[in-house]
């Protein structure tokens, strides 16, 4: 209880890496946004970074599939591959469990 | 148009690797433009044949690379390749070469749903442009199946990605561990289906040998035999054991053996330039003297001599022939004779082959004695051998070489048989052995057959003295 309590105090700072408009990414954006408002409701930013744009952070960042979601913060960093669309693998990805 | 397109297709474009060999046996190179897969087993060298190709090519060819490797960091792979003299860090700085390491490790990724490896595709793209790469290496690619599960999806990006490659028009070099029964463990072969080159490192009676076979080569006749390689300071080199040419530049002209009496058993003359002279005979007759007079005589000539001695140190032969008046010392001064001393079975019977030809191009002698070659016939099986011996002399003859090669025969055995059944590339064979004179034995030597030339029929005495070599008709012997 005492760490929920600490989670839920936590800032989550997200990045979501894209190539430009494709469906995947489209897709990987609302999903996320879905289980942000769920689960981080006022304590969440997400920025996207569209590598087409900047492919040189592909290479800072260490990117290879598209979309990848990081997290930021709180840390550990955590890397998500995908278009989020398994939820309960996204939850358990970000660490996010949500409690019964 | 027919004809037109038929042309093209012969005229396949190459990019030459530059590594010693190998373009030789591709016919010109890698295909250009397409990409090329090499495997073989862990430690076989297939970064550095990968990294050597990207090197030569912004070098020689003025064709700039991109290293992509998912096994090692940029610094850990310049640290490993600059004991060959590759200096990677300023070829990056010079852009004609980048170097992207991309990390792919399982327990660091999770997934959820689809994706694809856009990411990847970005950053050859970026690898590619920032130095306008006509080159790609890609090593070793199979790591993606330890970083990623779905397989399936990354069957169709690979193949997705080799159409991007050839779309982009680079050359591309892939690398893959050799599997159980297929080339690869994860079957790159199927993507890759215009070059397939397997590496593969050894052990036979305990001497290791690296090979080289070229699997598949659409469009190209090439070589199909196992190539041995060498890794050494200065790279990569095959060796091409090409067919056996006939066609040889002929010379007509003579030199002296060194020891006048020889010469005049040769019409007078002594050997000719560029041919191959084999000295046989049991053990403690006199060979090596034979040799070292007509190294001796070849750089009392001013011409270079190289010297292969495979049973006696350089300082026990100079001593032992001092001691029989052939003063060889002030020519290895000089740099007229180069002796160079090895066990012949420190080292597998084609690697000294490569070795004697990495000698040759450097040294460039008029001259090489082996001797004695019948000690590779212990390193190794006779048809081995036979096959190394004739591509020794063939290689010789066409550098237009004189070859000079003892061979120890064994006592129970015929003389003139053949036990590495070289006579047919033998120019000129000269037996020494005792004879039974009557009541007593007289060492001899003898012209078993010289080529293109009316030889003597004699036998002639054979005495070594304080001043070399001497042969003595049987008349004189008499007087």
């Amino acid at each position: 209880m005492i760490s929920a309590n600490s989670a839920s105090a936590e800032k989550w700072n997200l990045r979501l890496y894209t190539a430009g408009q494709s469906p995947k990414s489209l897709a990987a954006l609302a999903n996320l946004k879905r289980v942000c408002d769920e689960h981080l409701a006022g304590r969440y930013t997400i920025e996207v970074v569209d590598l087409l744009k900047n492919p040189r952070l592909a290479k800072d960042d260490q990117i290879v599939a598209i979309p990848t979601l990081v997290r930021k913060l709180p840390e550990p960093l955590r890397r998500l591959v995908g278009d989020l669309s398994d939820t309960e693998r996204t939850l358990v990805g970000l660490q996010l469990r949500p409690r019964s | 148009m027919k004809m037109e397109r038929h042309a093209h297709a012969r005229a396949l474009p190459k990019a030459p690797t530059g590594i010693e060999g190998l373009d030789e046996i591709t016919g010109g190179g890698l295909p250009k433009g397409r990409p090329t897969l090499i495997c073989g087993g862990p430690g076989c060298g297939k970064t550095l044949l990968a990294c050597e190709f990207l090197v030569r090519g912004a070098t020689q060819f003025d064709e700039p690379g991109a290293f992509i490797s998912f096994e090692e960091t940029g610094e850990e792979l310049a640290q490993n390749v600059r004991s060959l003299g590759f200096d990677l860090d300023a070829l990056i700085e010079d852009k004609k070469l980048a170097i992207d390491y991309v990390r792919v490790e399982r327990a660091e990724i999770a997934e959820s749903g689809e994706y694809d490896l856009e990411g990847l595709f970005l950053r050859l793209g970026l690898a590619i442009d920032s130095v306008g790469a006509k080159r790609i290496v890609l090593d070793t690619i199979e790591s993606l199946f330890g970083g990623f599960t779905n397989d399936a999806l990354l069957r169709s990006e690979l193949r997705r990605l080799f159409r991007y490659l050839k779309d982009r028009g680079v050359t591309a070099l892939i690398t893959g561990e050799r599997g159980e029964r297929t080339f690869t463990r994860q079957g790159l072969e199927e993507y890759v289906s215009d070059c397939v080159i397997l590496l593969d490192h050894r052990v036979i009676d305990q001497v290791s040998t690296r090979r080289l076979r070229i699997v598949k080569y659409r469009g190209t006749t090439h070589g199909t035999n196992e190539y041995p390689f060498l890794i050494d300071e200065a790279g990569f080199s095959v060796l091409p054991l090409s067919g056996l040419q006939l066609d040889h530049a002929v010379s007509d002209e003579r030199v002296s053996s060194g020891i006048p009496g020889l010469d005049e058993m040769l019409d007078g003359k002594g050997y000719y330039r560029g041919s191959s002279i084999l000295v046989a005979g049991t053990a403690g007759t006199g060979k090596t003297s034979v040799a070292t007079h007509f190294a001796h005589e070849t750089a009392r000539r001013g011409e270079r001599c190289l010297y292969l001695a495979f049973e006696e140190s350089p300082q026990q032969l100079i001593r032992n022939m001092h001691s029989i008046g052939v003063d060889l010392e002030p020519f290895v001064k000089k740099g007229l004779l180069r002796i160079h001393s090895s066990r012949p079975t420190l080292h597998g019977l084609e690697m000294h082959l490569v070795q004697i030809h990495k000698m040759v191009a450097e040294f460039e002698p008029a001259a090489v004695v082996v001797d004695p070659v019948s000690n590779f016939i212990d390193s190794s099986s006779a048809i081995e051998a036979q096959a190394m011996l004739m591509r020794l002399i063939d290689f010789l003859k066409g550098k237009q070489i004189t070859a000079l090669l003892t061979h120890l025969t064994s006592g129970g055995r015929a003389a003139e048989a053949t036990d590495i059944g070289v006579s047919s590339i033998i120019d000129t064979w000269l037996l020494v052995r005792d004879f039974e004179t009557g009541d007593e034995r007289t060492r001899g030597l003898y012209v078993l057959k010289s080529r293109g030339m009316p030889h003597s029929k004699q036998i002639r005495e054979f005495v070594i003295t304080s001043r070399g070599v001497q042969l003595n008709t049987m008349k004189d012997r008499k007087k």
